[in-house]
């Protein structure tokens, strides 16, 4: 029995990856979910948008650092984030113009904006392999670790190490942020109160003087903003290619809807919810269990529920089981 | 215009297109596209099946295409020796125990009150059961995949591999499609339609999942090769003494010659199978089923309303227009040979199909047929283009430069970038696309 160890390797391998993780599912699944609650479709190209986003920082990043601006010990990503999240914002903008409008105006059925925006998904996709290609990009750089295995073995004497990456402590520094800044403004600011509005009762909210095509824009803003956010931490994270951003469309969309699509605390339970399960599936419990129990009953396999290619499968078990005992999902989110 | 007239010439063009790149590149190119574009044919009309006649947004086809090609693996390739005695019938026993602990999970939570204590043992219940079914499972597996692993690791197949019995994988595909397909439809079918679209994007990308890693199934990234073919080998026709001399009478060499002859025999196999599945097609349509199911696409209420079981219909059609795209991706398999579940992309077996049925016009039997010519054709063609295209624009660039070589190597990303404004632009000027529903 050695509870303290077995709590560090918990804590190394389980709750520090999945809390990052479950961040930037969760910040991905808010933009899901806003863009379902205000234009009340099912955003199938909020992957590459992510993706998008992400681009255009790492682009920006590689050129602060051939000029040799760095934050010192902060990947510069950070820096170059507000241009990604400008460009998203353009674009999102001129998707909105260009292909969304028409059809808001033509009061198109959902699943015809669906259809619509896995075109959009197709031609952002290529112009992001355009750009910067298909393959694996590196674009992290500063102090890797907050604290390092070794380090915080040297510290407590314990044989367990702790290893806190950068990014892991930036994800979710960021994302707590982030949600504080969203939430202030949808429930404190008067535009944030018509977003509200508008998303809880169309009619009734056109009646009572508020903008509809202002509150779209304002949404795409929004949304843009936390899909680069969401996709540089991921590319922060893990690293940086175009096609992982496509795979995680299922993990976010299952967190939108576990958290019942429309309603932004689902979104981000949701999010948490699907990342845990997944971490905990996957993760073979061997150490922690060898740690727990007595020597004579220690496993011999890998104690792992599932193989780590089988995550996917674990978020989809995890939304089915939602949808079938509880379809609005755990909080309650809205059916159109 | 005469919509007959129209129509033909519309196919006409399609053709002429093809029979183009024949003359102009190769016509074994041009039978390529043939090939796969009869394949992506089918695909189209059994995902119109589901979109245009019943409005269901099905995003999974290229899971339900991966199960047919696993069918071709499973009927044609030959038993592994001892593969069966050593963890055959292990595996076979865990999944006749998960099935029979599922049953048991379920009667003992139809019988017990809700509560706390029902949910605890039902837990319990489904993480013993998933132990026992681990215990049973894993040692089969190991067992399995230890045999030749270089060549075999896998259970292999019936080894049905003689000449046109080939052929029986195709419906088997569609079978193994059927049957995935009713289990999603039970479960998302009856919700709202956007939870159809994401449950069947993520059976897709589990079966591919699947496929990648149960190596004791058609082992896994390491692919199946050499799956039998229901046409002749062309190492065959060339050292046959009389089809080499049938092919001097037509003036072309013999390896020419058995290229294009086994291709030609594939088009014909391929041919029948898109007749006998139009036909059943068009004959739905017609149908009071048809129409049935076209009110239902139309007011879910009012047909409720009239009596008819919108769930049971929308199942039903689900089944059958993802049978349908198994037939399809085990016919694709045959073609090319072997199963390399690496290569399942969902933009080029999912959206590209949906392309296809949108661009050729929903609803039309005919226009999803179309729709699948044209734009596999374009998918085939656009990549040339793109890098002809490219090379006109950095023409007036100085060799070497960096934007050069960059804008050169991208022209193969154009495709997705093509099929995305193709897409939004019939959806957006002409939605009910080439050949509209009458």
């Amino acid at each position: 029995m050695d509870l303290l160890n077995a709590l560090i390797a918990l804590l190394n391998f389980v709750i520090i990856p999945g809390m990052a993780y479950g961040a930037q599912l969760a910040l991905g699944a808010l933009g899901v979910t806003l863009i379902y609650g205000i234009l009340r479709f099912s955003n199938f190209a909020h992957g590459d948008t992510m993706a998008f986003g992400a681009m255009v920082t790492v682009l920006f990043t590689w050129l602060f650092q051939s000029w040799g601006i760095s934050l010192g010990p902060l990947p510069t990503a950070l820096l170059a984030l507000p241009f990604g999240i400008i460009a998203c914002m353009g674009l999102l903008l001129a998707t909105d113009r260009m292909v969304y409008r028409f059809y808001r105006a033509q009061k198109a059925k959902p699943v015809i904006l669906v259809i619509v925006s896995l075109g959009v998904t197709f031609i952002m996709n290529g112009i992001v392999r355009f750009i910067i290609g298909p393959d694996d990009q590196r674009f992290l750089d500063g102090e890797r670790f907050i604290i390092s295995a070794r380090t915080f073995r040297e510290m407590t004497g314990l044989r367990e190490g702790l290893a806190f990456k950068t990014t892991q402590g930036i994800t979710i520094l960021t994302a707590v942020v982030v949600v504080i800044v969203l939430f202030w403004f949808l429930n404190r600011t008067r535009t944030g109160k018509s977003m509200r509005a508008y998303s809880d009762n169309e009619d009734l909210a056109l009646l009572s003087g508020i903008n509809p095509e202002r509150v779209v824009m304002i949404t795409w803003l929004i949304v843009a903003g936390l899909a680069t956010i969401a996709g540089v931490l991921y590319g922060l994270d893990k690293s940086f290619k175009p096609f992982t951003y496509f795979h995680l469309l299922l993990p976010i969309f299952a967190s939108a809807i576990v958290g019942g699509l429309g309603n932004p605390v689902g979104a981000i339970a949701g999010g948490f919810v699907i990342a845990f399960s997944e971490v905990t599936v996957t993760y073979a419990w061997k150490k922690v269990l060898t740690y727990l129990m007595p020597e004579n009953l220690a496993p011999d396999g890998l104690v792992q529920l599932l193989s780590t290619d089988y995550k996917l499968a674990v978020s989809f078990l995890i939304l089915l089981i939602v949808l079938l005992f509880k379809p609005t999902g755990l909080f309650k989110g809205k059916a159109v | 215009m005469n919509p007959v007239l129209k129509n033909t010439a519309l196919f006409a063009i399609v053709g002429l297109m093809i029979a183009y790149t024949g003359m102009t590149q190769s016509w074994n190119t041009a039978l390529v596209i043939v090939n796969m574009g009869l394949i992506s044919a089918i695909m189209a009309l059994g995902v119109n099946l589901q979109w245009g006649f019943a409005g269901l947004f099905n995003v999974g086809i290229m899971g339900f295409v991966a199960l047919g090609g696993l069918a071709t693996v499973l009927m044609g390739m030959p038993p592994t020796p001892g593969a069966w005695s050593a963890g055959g019938w292990n595996i076979l026993a865990a999944f006749v125990f998960a099935i029979a602990a599922i049953v048991v999970v379920v009667v003992v939570r139809r019988r017990m009150a809700p509560g706390w204590g029902r949910a605890l043992t039902v837990t319990a219940m489904l993480i013993a059961g998933f132990f026992i079914y681990r215990a049973l499972f894993d040692p089969g597996v190991q067992a399995v995949e230890a045999i030749n692993p270089a060549l075999t690791g896998n259970l292999g197949g019936l080894g049905i591999d003689r000449g046109l019995w080939v052929v029986l994988a195709w419906p088997v595909g569609g079978l193994f499609a059927a049957a995935a397909a009713w289990v999603i439809g039970k479960t998302a079918l009856g919700l709202r339609s956007d939870y159809l679209a994401i449950a069947t994007l993520g059976i897709a990308e589990i079966i591919i999942a699947l496929l990648k890693n149960e190596d004791w199934l058609a082992r896994g990234v390491k692919n199946v090769v050499g799956l039998p073919r229901p046409t002749p080998y062309e190492i065959d026709l060339q050292n046959d003494p009389a089809f080499v001399e049938r092919a001097a009478g037509f003036g072309i060499d013999a390896v020419t010659a058995s290229t294009l002859y086994v291709k030609l025999a594939y088009a014909g196999l391929f041919t029948v199978v898109l007749l006998i599945l139009l036909i059943l097609a068009q004959r739905a349509l017609n149908s009071p089923w048809g129409r049935m199911m076209r009110a239902i696409r139309d007011n879910e209420v009012a047909a409720e309303a009239m009596g008819k079981d919108v769930t049971a219909r929308h199942l039903q059609i689900f089944v059958l227009g993802s049978a349908i795209c198994g037939i399809a991706g085990a016919m694709m398999t045959t073609l090319d040979g072997q199963l390399t579940p690496g290569t399942y992309q969902p933009l080029r077996f999912t959206f590209l199909v949906w392309v296809m049925v949108i661009v050729g016009g929903s609803g039309n039997n005919f226009g999803a047929i179309l729709g699948g010519f044209l734009i596999w054709f374009l998918w085939v063609q656009v990549e040339p283009m793109g890098l002809w295209i490219m090379q006109l624009v950095t023409a007036g660039m100085a060799d070497g430069s960096a934007l050069k070589a960059h804008l050169i190597e991208s022209a193969a990303h154009m495709r997705l970038f093509t099929m995305g404004i193709v897409l939004l632009l019939v959806l957006r000027f002409s939605p009910r696309g080439l050949i509209p529903e009458k």
